[in-house]
């Protein structure tokens, strides 16, 4: 049994391919002309560029945090590439003229632009190392109202939404991660919809970081308008590489009152090899602010990453405004997760839920770290939140760190944690019945997860269970 | 402020005391704690175990120790005659010796610990637990203890009855008083023995106790603390266990004093089958704050632990639970449960909770839960359609969430007691004011 485990958990990570796509880089390093230089390229007016500069004068103020329960080798900023762009030869008008390499890169992937576009009907926005190189079914979101677009168009089309909303939820002085992306972010996605509009069809990005020695720090806003509603995917890969790239990104939800905004990612970036060596370090801050009677539901699958470090948070500030959080995370080989989320109420009648699931297998360590604020303006606030470890091998760790502040006493809150391994009883009923060894770890993990995975949009949950299996193979014991 | 304060509280501090005939290795520990303390100074939020406590307003206090020698009326003793052997201890400074008569017992010895300095077991235990490299209070602890009680008993003793050490505290010396407690319990194989520590005292104050607890194999040992002092004092108390194979703790503790209060507990699971019972209650109110700290370390397979505390707010109280429970990687068959759970009385009331888990191995059945909420409206009406007025209702529901720590306390006198004090405690809620909020504000 121990060697099918194996099998399964040893698994290449079959997204390491490199495109050979020549791409216009600027050189490593992290100084003001860098800065100048990005917002240069990008054409960007005064006020980006500004703040950009501002947070790079902050950056350099800063420490890299080192509270997180994870450990790396120190990151050298200077060594980075901070733009990396495929190189384009003309402007293009319209999807068939991308670079047919590039689309090849995705149709290996699974996305191909035009399949999804004809078949699922999600609309995509791809982000390659740091630029977005196409955004389907643009003019059909845009009968409705939706703009959904890159960040850089974004900023030369809506300037206004963009300087009202950029920075609000999450501010360009939040924490090491968060400045250094709002200094040098070079693309991301930006998507905003319109007063009482239902998106017609999931939103979706696709990121991919593909040159060697480049760090992807991208930045998404979603603005939902009163009464939108809307529901975003994302999925990340990337090629296998010895060395540790940096993915610093920044997400900012901002739903305004009744609105509601469902997040969906599937992490899948390069997870490093069986010894640890390589892998994306996967540095992301997420943040959502919701207003009277809005809703925002974050779900995650997080697969990849040789270091995860990511806490998608709800700022519950309007009355009676939901906030919720759905994790599945895997760490097997020497992965390692310091993950989980931050609920801050502070309206009236606030509602959260946060359920998370955490595997850890091979040398994986695992932890959650959540944070549940009741502030004292939240009256009736309510939290219930459960986590649950599995633990598959006797040299990995789970750790669960909840911190639950109540600073107003009609709050109800509960938490729940439970650490175990998968029972052998249950295996030896699977087994018994001719499920083999791996189909009945894979099922008893999947059933574990199944709470989250039932959060996810179909497309999504196919996926998730399929790459679980992957990421597992060969891990019980 | 306190930046400008606290290097002088540091300096007064850091002088290791010593105590006439003490052992050369005793005087070297003294010393390499009190250089401990001077480095790591006084304990900052800034420090994760130290999150939700403050202690600049004690750090502030230049505290000196009582050299005085303990005169004056006897304390009053809470348990009367009914422990077998009885120390009282006033401002740090031994009182009252009780022990003559358990003494005369082969297997048994309690003694002042100035006077146990050069007994074998001393030598072999005594700050070998209690972690002075990176705690600071147990450093500070260790330069300047002035007192305390030893406790050996021999293998196979079971000690019939109970040990009570009592402390107390006075704030009327003239100047501020600190007084640092140093306690050495080993219990040998095999043996049996139940330990209360009780704390009290009046006006402002401040106490330091270290316990450290052996409990060799097989040993059952039952550790109670009853920490009452007063409103206005500081408290800061580590019990440190270490427990040996297939031996069976239990610890309880009961906070309903101090202003500001630090109770923690840390406890290691060294031996094969060795289990744990870890009880807390901690009942606030006025501007009270009471920080649970505990640790429980599975270093050694087939151990069970079992951690409940409980807390009860009312006032601007604002209490802390903060659990940790480590499964080592050799610990498999570990099983470990941990639970927090408070009750929120009035509108300014705050609680933290941090219950967490750090495993470091498979073969294991770890859960923890925490809760916070208010009284049960629904047990609540149930109570006032049988005729009970509301604050007698609420009083009765307080004290049924408190009682299930009382009721399973072994001894009888202890439990009456611990249930007088807290029934005494119980908030007198007032009905009226009560019920205005009840639409809105409990449930």
């Amino acid at each position: 049994m121990t060697s099918t485990i194996e099998q399964i958990a040893s698994q290449e990570y079959k997204y390491g391919f490199v495109t050979d796509i020549e791409s216009d880089q600027a050189p490593p390093g992290l100084n003001e002309d860098i800065i100048r230089l990005i917002s240069a390229k990008k054409n960007e007016p005064e006020w980006m560029l500004d703040f950009r500069l501002r947070a790079l004068r902050h950056w350099t103020t800063m420490k890299e945090p080192t509270w997180a329960n994870v450990k790396y080798g120190p990151i050298d900023y200077q060594s980075i590439c901070y733009y990396s762009a495929p190189k384009q030869k003309k402007k293009l008008n319209s999807l068939d003229e991308v670079d047919p390499e590039l689309r090849a890169t995705f149709a290996k992937l699974g996305i191909s632009l035009e399949e999804q576009k004809r078949l699922s009907g999600v609309a995509v926005d791809a982000v390659f190392d740091s630029v977005s190189v196409a955004t389907t079914f643009r003019s059909e979101l845009a009968k409705v109202g939706v703009i959904f677009c890159s960040f850089s168009d974004a900023v030369q089309k809506h300037p206004d939404l963009i300087r009202k909303y950029l920075g609000s939820v999450v501010p360009y002085t939040d924490n090491f991660f968060a400045t250094l992306n709002a200094a040098v972010f070079t693309d991301g996605s930006f998507c905003y919809i319109p007063k009482g509009v239902r998106c017609p069809m999931e939103l979706s990005t696709y990121f991919r970081i593909n040159s060697a020695g480049t760090g992807q720090f991208e930045r998404t806003l979603i603005v939902a308008d009163e009464g939108a509603t809307v529901s975003y995917l994302e999925g990340c890969t990337a090629p296998m590489r010895d060395e540790n790239q940096l993915h610093a990104a920044v997400v900012e939800l901002v739903a305004l009152d009744n609105a509601s905004i469902k997040y969906s990612t599937v992490q899948n970036w390069y997870p490093g090899d069986k010894e640890g060596r390589g892998g994306i370090y996967n540095f992301v801050t997420k943040r959502g602010k919701a207003f009277a009677n809005a809703k925002l539901s974050w779900t995650q699958v997080e697969t990849g990453s040789a270091i995860t470090w990511k806490y998608p948070s709800c700022i519950l500030q309007g009355d009676n405004s939901v906030g919720e959080f759905y994790s599945v995370a895997l760490t097997n080989h020497y992965q390692q997760a310091d993950t989980g989320t931050k609920m801050i109420h502070l309206g009236k009648n606030t509602r959260s839920t946060i359920i998370s699931k955490g595997i850890s297998a091979g040398f994986g360590q695992q932890t959650y770290r959540g944070e549940v604020k009741i502030m004292k303006s939240a009256e009736g606030a309510r939290n219930y939140s459960q986590c649950d470890s599995l633990l598959l091998g006797d040299k990995c760790g789970a750790h669960t760190f909840p911190y639950i502040e109540v600073r107003n006493s009609s709050a109800q809150m509960e938490h729940e944690a439970s650490t175990s391994k998968i029972g052998e009883d249950q295996l030896f009923y699977c087994q018994q019945r001719g499920i083999s060894a791996e189909d009945a770890v894979s099922m008893i993990v999947n059933g574990f997860c199944r709470e989250v995975f039932k959060e996810l949009p179909m497309e999504f949950a196919v996926e998730a269970t399929k790459l679980l299996g992957v990421s597992l193979e060969g891990s019980v014991g | 402020m306190s930046s400008v304060l606290v290097p002088d509280i540091r300096q007064a501090c850091v002088e290791p005391r010593h105590i006439d005939g003490e052992p050369e290795r005793v005087r070297r520990i003294r010393a390499q704690a009190a250089e401990r303390f001077q480095a790591l100074g006084w304990p900052t939020t800034r420090l994760e175990e130290w999150k939700y406590t403050s202690l600049v307003p004690l750090a502030a206090i230049d505290w000196k120790t009582d050299e005085r020698q303990p005169e004056g009326q006897d304390p009053a003793l809470p348990f009367g005659d009914r422990p077998v052997a009885e120390l009282t201890f006033v401002n740090g400074r031994l009182h009252t010796n009780r022990s003559a008569l358990a003494n005369e017992h082969p297997g048994i010895r309690i003694l002042p610990i100035r006077e146990a300095m050069e007994t074998e077991s001393f030598g072999q235990h005594f700050a070998r637990y209690a972690d002075y490299e990176r705690h600071a209070l147990t450093a500070l602890n260790t330069a300047l203890w002035q007192d305390g009680a030893y406790v050996e008993i021999a293998p196979g003793t079971a000690v019939e009855g109970f040990i009570h050490l009592l402390y107390v505290g006075d704030g009327n010396a003239g100047h501020p008083v600190m007084s640092h407690h140093r306690n050495l319990i080993v219990a040998g194989r095999g043996c049996q023995i139940t330990v209360i520590e009780s704390f009290s005292g009046k006006g402002t104050y401040f106490t330091n106790t270290v316990t450290e607890i052996v409990a060799g194999d097989g040993a059952v040992v039952d550790h109670y603390k009853f920490e009452n002092e007063s409103i206005e004092a500081f408290h800061i108390g580590t019990v440190q266990v270490h427990q040996e194979r297939s031996s069976n703790v239990t610890s309880r503790t009961i906070a309903t004093g101090g202003g500001l209060v630090r109770n923690e507990i840390n406890v290691a699971l060294t031996g094969e089958g060795a289990t744990l019972s870890m009880e807390g209650l901690f009942v606030l109110s006025g501007r009270q704050h009471v920080d649970n700290h505990t640790l429980i370390d599975h270093v050694a397979p087939h151990c069970d632990s079992l951690e409940l505390f409980k807390g009860i707010l009312d006032g601007n109280a604002r209490g802390i639970f903060d659990g940790r429970i480590i499964v080592e990687p050799d610990a498999v068959k570990t099983s470990s449960r941990q639970t927090n759970r408070n009750l929120l009385l009035s509108e300014t009331a705050v609680v933290d909770s941090k219950p967490s888990l750090e495993i470091h191995n498979d073969d294991v059945k770890c859960n923890h839960g925490s809760t916070i909420g208010q009284l049960d409206e629904e047990a609540l009406f149930y109570l006032r359609a049988r005729g009970i007025g509301e604050e007698e209702a609420r009083n009765l529901l307080v004290y049924a969430f408190a009682s299930e720590t009382v009721e399973r306390m072994k001894i009888d006198v202890v439990r009456e007691n611990a249930g007088r004090a807290l029934f005494s405690r119980m908030p007198r809620l007032k009905a009226e004011g009560r019920g205005q909020k009840a639409e809105g504000g409990l449930r």
